[in-house]
């Protein structure tokens, strides 16, 4: 954790978000203030429909703000535009979600070789970094088998493998134990933990769980669009 | 390259679908081989140079007859070593469905001029001889059963006697074979006496066909063709000089401009091709909404989305195509034996050309709109399943 006058990692500074269905306009995040420092382990909470994903995808660069400011890292992410914000997400963010989005037909392998692909890595490297990153999470005896010959959580540890391969300056998990079964879920937890603590690696994690928000350093809780609660 | 294998892997997601779509591709592209070869074939440019055996025919029409008077006159044309003359008789053999060639000759020149047409001196003697005779080629001697000694009556289409009969007998005398394994097509013809056809026939005595000049130097044989038309230049009976294979795609042009016949048909082969491989591809990416989610969430851009779904689709087009274009590469030997070598066309680098251009166009046409969708893709709907 960094000390008191260094900068957050992320910055969000009186965020709102508004989504105007035909007539109808509907505000999910309601000037949403939140710093974030490096090597943070973050759990959003709440309610479904309180807006936490909604936080989260602004975060990690993938909607923006109706209005506020979101900085990451030094840089108003806010202020990309769509090509500029891929760039951003394939530097700076490793993505977990909770139905694991492993393409079907790559190996484990190939999945977690998919955002070196956006670099300039020569093959080989991909590979052993790809390998690495397996190897990290456990699966290193699992390289060639497909997504659909792998167990939910296996498949969750090749998901993180591959958000971690690139090595991002942020990690961001949407209900990464959502579909799992509960020593699955407590294993993908002790995990990410483990990158949090041993690697330094700063989290976000949204989910409904609150033995799975114990994991994390913090927890903040969302209700209707504004923060209500932070337990720390 | 690095995306390779993400587009071999989309395209295979599906193996059941893509190897039934690769099968129409590749059989729409073996259609368009064979008869881009056939146009290309019919389409080439006139050329006689370095030909040593040229047709002279009517200008108007080939079905237009030239005055026999005109033989002297060729034949006198410095750079002409010798001239005959033949005429298309059309007869048909018991049922219209046995269709072959069957030509009136002055037996001694014609022979004389065709060298490839060996057969035993007896039988050649036989020819010269007999007023009724009749040759014909091996081929067209094993498909019908004859043999040397058979009388082989034709039906006339053209010519009736004068008594209004259309039958005519011809007594088989000699039977030829090509002398070369390439001129197989020669041997599915039936040849038979120029006299005994023009003294036998309604109207048309003193005319013939077309005539064949043989020329003395092959490299001099544009000027002898401009020659001989020169010499019937503003007369009745205009000439047109050309090659053999000019002449005889000449012929087979009767039935129909061939180039159009061959672009409606691919035509619409390939209008059938862009719905249904448009229809795979834009249910392969709606299926793939969500993967394409994740590439972009990792960071993959709106054109590199774009450009992977455009390549897919070219990629499908190609590997189908090419598979269509080799199969018929390999078909044309197989189809040139079976028609006795009468259909001896060759696969041209255009015909590559242009099939390796309607696989990217198509690949492209079918590609883009479900490429437009995926790049248009907002990763928070998509991602949410909406």
């Amino acid at each position: 954790m960094e000390t008191a006058t260094t900068p957050p990692l992320v910055a969000v500074q009186g965020v709102s978000k508004v989504y105007v269905r035909g007539t109808q306009r509907l505000e999910v995040l309601h000037h949403v203030d939140l710093d974030i420092p490096r090597g943070d382990f973050l759990a959003l909470m709440g309610p479904s429909g309180s807006g936490k994903t909604t936080l989260l995808n602004m975060i990690a660069g993938l909607d923006v703000p109706t209005e506020g400011s979101i900085t990451v890292a030094g840089t108003r992410i806010d202020r990309l535009s769509s090509g500029e914000l891929a760039r951003w997400r394939a530097a700076h963010v490793g993505f977990v979600f909770q139905f694991y989005n492993l393409l079907p037909a790559l190996s484990a392998l190939k999945n977690v070789e998919l955002p070196l692909l956006l670099t300039r890595l020569s093959a080989a490297r991909r590979r052993r970094s790809a390998s690495a990153a397996l190897e990290l999470v456990g699966l290193k005896d699992r390289t060639a088998h497909k997504p659909g010959e792998l167990s939910g959580g296996q498949q969750q540890r090749v998901a993180i493998a591959r958000a971690i391969v690139s090595d991002p300056t942020l990690l961001v998990c949407d209900e990464p134990t959502g579909d799992l079964d509960r020593q699955s879920a407590e294993d993908v937890l002790t995990l990410l933990q483990r990158l949090n603590r041993e690697y330094g690696k700063t989290m976000i994690m949204v989910t409904h769980d609150p033995k799975a928000a114990e994991f994390a350093q913090r927890t903040l809780h969302l209700d209707k669009g504004t923060l209500v609660e932070q337990t720390a | 390259m690095k995306y390779l294998h993400l587009l071999f892997a989309a395209l295979f997601r599906k193996k059941t679908r893509t190897v039934l779509t690769l099968l129409s591709v590749t059989a729409a592209f073996a259609l368009f081989g064979l008869l881009d070869t056939v146009r290309v074939a019919f389409s080439a440019p006139e050329t006689v140079s370095g030909i040593d055996r040229l047709i002279v025919a009517s200008r108007f029409s080939i079905i237009q007859p030239l005055p026999y008077a005109q033989l002297a006159r060729i034949g006198s044309v410095p750079g002409v070593k010798g001239v005959t003359y033949a005429n298309w008789f059309g007869g048909i053999y018991q049922d219209p469905k046995n269709f072959f060639a069957n030509i009136a000759v002055e037996p001694r020149s014609y022979l004389e001029l065709y060298p490839e047409l060996v057969m035993p001196a007896g039988e050649r003697e036989a020819f010269l001889k007999t007023r009724t005779g009749a040759i014909v080629g091996a081929s067209l001697a094993e498909r019908f059963g004859w043999k040397v000694g058979d009388k082989i009556p034709l039906k006339a289409t053209i010519f009736p006697h004068p008594d209004g009969s259309n039958l005519w007998t011809f007594d088989l005398v000699g039977i030829y074979r090509a002398g070369e394994e390439a001129l197989r097509g020669i041997e599915q013809q039936l040849l038979f006496r120029y006299d005994y056809f023009d003294e036998g026939r309604l109207f048309g005595q003193g005319t013939v066909g077309w005539y064949i000049v043989k020329v003395s130097d092959p490299d001099r044989a544009e000027q002898v063709a401009q020659a001989i038309d020169r010499l019937f230049a503003n007369s009745a009976d205009e000439t047109k000089t050309q090659g053999e294979r000019d002449f005889q795609r000449s012929f087979a042009k009767q039935i129909g401009d061939i180039g159009l016949i061959v672009t409606a048909i691919m035509g619409a082969v390939f209008f059938t091709l862009l719905l249904l491989t448009g229809n795979t591809m834009a249910q392969s990416i709606r299926e793939r909404i969500p993967e394409l989610a994740v590439l972009k969430t990792i960071g993959f851009s709106n054109p590199t989305v774009l450009a992977l779904v455009l390549s897919e689709s070219v990629l499908l087009l190609t590997l189908g195509g090419l598979c269509g274009l080799v199969l018929a590469r390999l078909s044309l030997p197989v189809i040139r034996t079976a028609s006795g070598g009468q259909l001896d066309v060759a696969m041209r680098p255009e015909t590559w050309l242009l099939g390796l251009g309607l696989m990217s166009l198509i690949g492209v046409a079918v590609g883009l709109p479900p490429a437009w969708r995926a790049m248009r893709l907002r990763i928070v709907d998509a991602l949410a399943g909406r």
